[in-house]
């Protein structure tokens, strides 16, 4: 079910400004991957790229050994949740998750009764049972994030990406929200991408971090590496922030916890 | 506590924001005015329509150039609205959803028909069409008659009535942005189907608007319909031609009778507007919030 990404050497420009100059970055089947770094580095674009919303002008994504190029979007089966959502609303809760497979072509449709036990799951999965008959403008923020999440697992996605998942959040509901992905992802274990600006919830959620700076990756790498070895200037002074947290506060139980906190203490 | 009193006096004052007097003057201001310039000769149109009496007004729709004018009126309403529909939402779409160069050309061009008077547009068709025109010729020589006929009718309605659906759509759409639509195709909707399920309703209302203004002026158009309809009764002239006319034989019983309709044929669909916005109150609420 989870696959690989490979991005090649992605290069894009906007006019005459260039967004991405040569990315290359692979992501294991089942990975969290976390794509930090500051506004205009060119995160969303590589993210929106591997997603099929932009077309790079050099370079390739591959799924496993497939060519993404050579699917069209709705082959790609990408999960893709957008920052503010972008729920449908004028559509029920129910119908938002369901779109991905009412929009099937007739064969390979599912009946209307699997699709509604299938909706169902998935809201008992990202918890929100009860809710389907809801409007998204009658759920909080945090609701809303969910049933964008579950409307992009309908689809069975060969990978999610997250663009900043929890951007429009406040605070206190982040941190839970954090917590709750980063079980969600243990349990389906699909290949995850997401763009954050937020050097915590990079560290506390991925896997891995490729570090952005101007269209380039300055470092790929587990938060303990990248906190004990930063590979540049732009890194270390990019990541200062969390590494005195790390160093200086004892209950920052995840990173022991994970063994990713190896010069700490 | 006094104190208190007097604060939370002088608070109840300030949140409607001024004072009942000047509120009671805007207001009345506001009602006079809308009085004196839409309202009152709207009632006189009525009022002369009617005034030897109900069956003389009835009498009038029997002539039958007046029901002539009337089947053309709906007839050119009929065909530019829908035209007007379906290049005014492929219009919006294009200038909101795609960047492209000479946008901003496209936009000034949508437009041109609300900034130059509908007389010249009447004439760029007959320079075009007629006789004499560029294609008159041509068309001559394979019996096409768009000058003085109904497609010369239809065709200074249609660029007259333009922009009433793509002005209403494209702030709208430009506000919503693309995001829906970029969901959609990732979760593996077709064009087509994004456009009805995602696009269509979140544009519903607007569109609505959009084509009621639209269906209104181009029942009313007069001025370049006039310059390329050649007023020739029974068959090319529309309602507010056939006004025009009857108003100029001194015949203005006939010639208001013909307007009341004309001007309830626009009350009707306000009054449809209203009924819609009304029984789809909760919906429009529901689309607009979020």
């Amino acid at each position: 079910m989870s696959v690989s990404v490979s991005i090649r050497n992605i290069a894009k420009d906007f006019g005459r400004y260039p967004a991405l100059k040569g990315v290359s970055l692979d992501v294991a089947p089942g990975e969290l991957v976390a794509l930090l770094g500051p506004s205009g580095s060119g995160k969303t674009t590589l993210l929106r790229t591997v997603a099929g919303l932009e077309f790079q002008d050099h370079g390739e994504v591959f799924f496993g050994d497939i060519n993404a190029d050579e699917l069209t979007l709705r082959e790609r089966r990408i999960g893709f949740m957008f920052q503010h959502y972008a729920l449908f609303k004028h559509m029920t809760v129910m119908d938002n998750i369901a779109f991905g497979l009412r929009a099937r072509p007739r064969g390979t449709r599912p009946t209307e009764i699997q699709i509604r036990s299938r909706v169902l799951d998935l809201l008992a999965l990202v918890q929100l049972d009860g809710l389907e008959a809801r409007y998204p403008a009658q759920l909080s923020g945090g609701q809303r994030q969910r049933v964008a999440l579950a409307r992009a697992l309908a689809i069975e996605p060969r990978v999610l990406l997250l663009d900043e998942p929890f951007g429009a959040l406040d605070a206190k509901v982040r941190k839970d929200l954090r917590r709750w992905l980063r079980e969600l992802h243990a349990k389906t274990g699909h290949t995850t991408l997401f763009v954050t600006h937020d050097q915590d919830e990079a560290f506390e959620l991925a896997d891995r971090i490729a570090i952005l700076n101007q269209g380039m990756i300055e470092q790929v790498g587990t938060p303990a590496e990248i906190l004990s070895h930063p590979s540049s200037p732009f890194v270390s002074d990019f990541i200062a922030d969390v590494s005195i947290t790390a160093v200086k506060n004892p209950n920052l139980t995840w990173l022991r916890n994970k063994g990713k906190v190896t010069t700490a203490a | 506590m006094a104190d208190y009193a007097f604060i939370s006096g002088v608070k109840a004052r300030n949140e409607i924001g001024e004072s009942k007097i000047i509120r009671r003057v805007l207001i009345g201001c506001a009602i006079a005015f809308l009085s004196a310039v839409l309202l009152f000769p709207l009632v006189i149109v009525f009022t002369e329509g009617l005034r030897k009496g109900i069956t003389f007004f009835l009498n009038g729709f029997t002539d039958p150039d007046t029901l002539a004018a009337v089947r053309l009126t709906l007839l050119v309403a009929a065909i530019a609205v829908p035209f007007n529909i379906v290049f005014g939402v492929a219009a919006s779409w294009a200038v909101t959803k795609f960047n492209f160069k000479g946008k901003n050309l496209l936009l000034t061009l949508i437009d041109l028909p609300f900034s130059i008077s509908p007389v010249i547009s009447g004439l760029v068709y007959v320079l075009l069409f007629g006789a004499q025109g560029w294609l008159g010729p041509w068309l001559r020589a394979h019996h096409i008659e768009i000058i003085f006929a109904v497609p010369g009718i239809v065709l200074a309605t249609v660029f007259v009535t333009f922009p009433f659906v793509a002005r209403e759509l494209i702030p709208l759409m430009q506000a919503q942005g693309t995001a829906e639509e970029e969901a959609a195709l990732t979760l593996g909707a077709s064009g087509w189907h994004t456009f009805f399920n995602v696009t269509l309703p979140n544009i519903k209302w607007a569109l609505l608007y959009g084509v009621l203004l639209c269906n209104a002026r181009a029942m009313g158009e007069f001025g370049a319909v006039s310059v390329v309809s050649g007023h020739i009764r029974g068959l090319t002239d529309t309602m507010p031609l056939h006004i025009e006319i009857l108003y100029n034989e001194y015949n203005f019983a006939a010639a208001f009778a013909v307007a009341s309709l004309l001007a309830g044929l626009a009350l009707i669909t306000l009054i449809l507007k209203s009924l819609l916005e009304w029984r789809y109150a909760e919906q429009l609420a529901a689309s607009k919030r979020h």
